[in-house]
């Protein structure tokens, strides 16, 4: 019963966590075909979720905008991928949705949350319908051919738009900002009080949220070669994260990166041969997560392993 | 630009106006009362036009029939899953605004159920069939006999409902349960069943809202999400809580919709949304909110 | 000189006024107790001090200067501190890093983060909190979670500090101990300006009373006064 103490819990995980990145990182060596197709798409849920976490969690206003986000940073690629190399054109993805994300926060995050909710679920439509509109009447060319890039490089982009995201998390949830982040979602008012300036950092987070999204959604542009407002602008690319990521739970930093996983991989499975049913089943999965899995799955490990350890131990 | 056009253009806009004014009212309920964001609102309204649809070329039933025999089924549906999903949700929230995020969340399950449901049974393909197709001649302007029943019906279930809220017994229980729950509650308002009757009430709506769809325009199984968001944007520039406010939120909406149709039809969403925009920023209690 | 002064202050809820025109002051380093039957507007004036509200019409200084209709953590960082009715503490959060939030983000001036660590270590050691420093503000008592509110609202460096209702729901003891602790706050220097209903506590520790019924000042005075005022016995008689 030492080995818990025998190995410092600390460098356990660290070492767990090395393993894992390192395995990722050379996954094409070894993993041909199919499967870094999949971790890509695997690692992109994931970036997406965690991103929605990274704001939604803490404030609790529940934002419908990934789609949006997403958006932008494809649309970005699409415009700038023929003339940038493919690190700038995501950057600037995921700066052109920073800049959407900080003018929409400006408005948006001094409502109530329910509008701030229905406003970004709107924003996904809004912007579709205005580029429809844009390349029906001024730029008169209905879509775009993006740039392609070969399946590896864009896994090993995706990677590190998630490691990055993940260090950013982190060193924010360790820092001054993260703290007063932290505060807004205990007790808004009070953190009004104690001299936060709520509104400038749910905005500065949500915009930090949305980088990430357009980056990731800048990326995975270059797969699909063409794309229009209809194929770039999709309300289920909002919908998945806030899925995935309350199914894995919003306490711990991994819990997003878990329901990512599971259900990027759900997805594959179903939509190759149950492809009618697959909406379905991620409804069911989603009410029953909500009714049952308040917490998400990560919301089970302590109640699991206080059971397992026949309840001895005390919960950190 | 002839009173022909401004006609055209003005009762396209009470047509839509009544519809959307029956799925707003409808909405303000399932949020001003039961405090459910309903984004699968739209699909009570898919229900409600395809069922029908297959009463009417199937069993040659007529729509207008179809609204008391589709409107109770679709109100126990609603009644039922507020009984048990939504009752369920806030027995189990630590606050309200929990109670508003979980069963928003909650609705969107129900969102991908139920429009899986109907693409299984009914496919993507467009359907529609023709009944009171006639022609009407109306000061020069030429409508199709459905929709001015439409609106007909629109404007009498909606005044119906407002009438049937602010006189009758039940009606004045809910609109006690909507100001303040606890109050009504201690004065002997079985509360429970008040907020399932209004979750049940308001998909009823939507059914209608269907039901009389169906009559004028093509159907598809995607094409709740849409009308959830016109109903939303009603619902805050007629004041959430108001349903009056929803009633002639709906209108005004149609008519403004039925304009820039009129001047340019790819931007009428954007036009919807940037009135929504402006409402939230200068005045969200809405026209008639409190 | 007063710290803070407010004239004419009006904010209306529907047609209803809360608050009607009001005018109020507090001088340098006194004690000033708010009194009134329940519904007076006394937390509606507080919120309209602190930020939270708007007045309709009507203004609020605080040291000369014009507050009303700053934003409440301007107002904060100018040096008006408040505690609340229903006690907001951070819950999941330990009870030193709610203090150090006010130390952080708060003060007039800024503060490094190793000055911010001491000096909510200081002020627990003043609230006499020290002990439970790690543990959960949701796990503490009540009489604890008001203190740890007081602490907070002292680690922004207030000139002014606003209790409201800091004493209810107390036992006799910890209302001797919270009136002990304000009577310390007041020697630190910090102007005090109080709600309460624990009529002890307001004729024990105050300097002065103002006494509110629906939205309107109807007293003012030493605490004997207002104990022996016709018109402040009536109102809360005919309560």
């Amino acid at each position: 019963m030492d080995i818990a103490r025998v190995i410092s819990k600390r460098s356990f995980l660290l070492g767990l966590l090395g393993l894992i990145l390192v395995l990722l990182a050379t996954l094409p060596l070894y993993a041909k075909g199919y499967t870094p197709i999949l971790m890509t798409s695997l690692i992109m849920y994931a970036i997406l979720s965690v991103s929605w976490t990274l704001f939604s969690g803490p404030t609790g206003y529940i934002s419908l905008a990934p789609a949006a986000f997403f958006g932008v940073g494809i649309y970005a690629a699409a415009i700038l991928g023929k003339s940038v190399p493919l690190p700038v054109f995501i950057v600037a993805g995921g700066l052109a949705s920073f800049i959407v994300a900080l003018l929409v926060g400006a408005l948006t995050l001094r409502l109530k949350g329910i509008y701030f909710a229905i406003f970004t679920f709107g924003l996904v439509m809004l912007i579709m319908q205005l580029l429809v509109f844009w390349e029906l009447h001024i730029s008169g060319i209905r879509g775009r051919f993006v740039i392609v890039i070969d399946y590896n490089t864009i896994y090993y982009a995706m990677l590190i738009i998630f490691v990055v995201l993940m260090l950013t998390v982190y060193f924010i949830k360790r820092s001054k900002f993260g703290l007063a982040l932290q505060s807004i979602g205990e007790n808004e008012e009070a953190a009004a009080h104690t001299g936060i300036n709520v509104t400038m950092v749910k905005v500065i987070t949500f915009a930090i949220s949305a980088f990430f999204m357009g980056a990731a959604g800048a990326a995975i542009a270059t797969r699909w070669t063409y794309i229009d407002p209809y194929i770039a602008f999709n309300v289920n690319v909002s919908f998945l994260p806030v899925l995935m990521a309350i199914f894995g739970g919003l306490g711990q930093l991994y819990g997003p990166v878990i329901g990512a996983a599971i259900f990027a991989y759900l997805q594959e499975v179903l939509t190759t041969k149950f492809s009618e049913l697959y909406m379905l089943i991620f409804g069911v999965v989603l009410v029953a997560a909500i009714l049952y899995l308040p917490n998400g799955l990560v919301g089970l490990i302590p109640k699991l392993w206080k059971r397992s350890s026949g309840g001895q131990h005390a919960s950190t | 630009m002839t009173i022909t056009t401004i006609l055209d253009v003005v009762i396209g806009g009470l047509l839509m106006g009544g519809i959307y004014a029956l799925i707003a009212m409808g909405l303000s309920l399932q949020y001003g009362v039961a405090r459910v964001l309903n984004i699968a609102h739209g699909e009570f309204i898919t229900l409600g036009a395809f069922s029908t649809w297959v009463l009417y070329t199937a069993f040659g039933i007529n729509p207008l029939i179809s609204l008391v025999i589709v409107g109770p089924l679709i109100f126990i549906i609603g009644f039922l899953l507020h009984r048990t999903l939504f009752r369920s949700l806030l027995k189990s929230a630590p606050s309200l605004a929990a109670f508003e995020g979980s069963s928003l969340l909650a609705t969107f399950g129900l969102l991908y159920i139920i429009q899986n449901i109907a693409l299984i049974i009914w496919s993507s393909a467009s359907q529609a069939y023709s009944y009171l197709a006639s022609p009407v001649n109306l000061w020069g302007a030429i409508f199709a006999a459905n929709r001015l029943v439409t609106l007909g019906f629109a404007v009498g279930i909606g005044l119906a409902f407002y009438i049937f809220l602010a006189r009758t017994r039940l009606g004045k229980a809910i609109r006690a349960a909507a100001q303040d729950p606890t109050a009504a509650g201690l004065m002997g308002v079985n509360i429970n069943q008040v907020l399932a009757l209004c979750f049940g009430l308001g998909a009823l709506m939507a059914g209608f809202a269907g039901v009389l769809y169906s009559m004028c325009f093509s159907i598809q199984a995607t094409m709740g999400l849409q009308y959830t968001l016109i109903a939303i944007i009603v619902v805050v520039l007629g004041g959430l809580g108001s349903i009056p406010g929803s009633f002639l939120g709906g209108f005004i909406l149609g008519i403004i919709g039925s304009v820039v149709t009129y001047i340019e039809p790819s931007l009428s969403l954007a036009a919807f949304y940037s009135i929504f925009i402006l409402l939230l920023l200068v005045r969200p209690t809405g026209i008639m909110g409190k | 000189m007063p710290v803070l002064e407010g004239e004419g202050v009006t904010k209306y809820f529907g047609g209803l006024a809360a608050v009607s025109q009001v005018d109020f002051h507090v001088d340098q380093g006194e004690v000033v107790g708010l009194i009134g039957p329940n519904g007076a507007g006394k937390t509606t004036l507080f919120n309209l001090i602190s930020g939270a509200l708007v007045p309709k019409s009507g203004v609020i200084r605080f040291k000369g200067e014009k507050i009303s209709g700053l934003k409440p953590y301007q107002i904060c960082r100018k040096g008006v501190a408040r505690t609340f009715q229903s006690v907001k503490v951070f819950g999941n959060m330990p009870v030193l890093e709610n203090v150090l939030l006010g130390s952080l983000f708060g003060t007039p001036t800024g503060m490094s983060s190793v000055n911010a660590a001491k000096e909510a270590r200081g002020l627990l050691e003043f609230v006499e909190l020290s002990a439970l420093r790690a543990t959960p503000a949701k796990d503490l008592t009540l009489a604890n979670q008001k203190r740890l509110e007081v602490a907070r609202a002292l680690a922004t460096k207030p000139e002014l500090l606003l209790l409201d209702e800091v004493m209810a729901g107390l036992n006799p003891t910890e209302v001797a101990q919270a009136m002990e602790l304000i009577t310390r706050i007041r020697d630190k220097g910090i102007t005090i300006f109080m709600i309460e209903h624990v009529m002890k506590a307001i004729m024990g520790v105050c300097d002065r009373i103002m006494v509110l019924h629906h939205g309107e000042k109807i007293a003012e005075g030493t605490p004997h006064e207002i104990a022996t005022s016709k018109t402040v016995i009536e109102v809360y008689l005919g309560e």
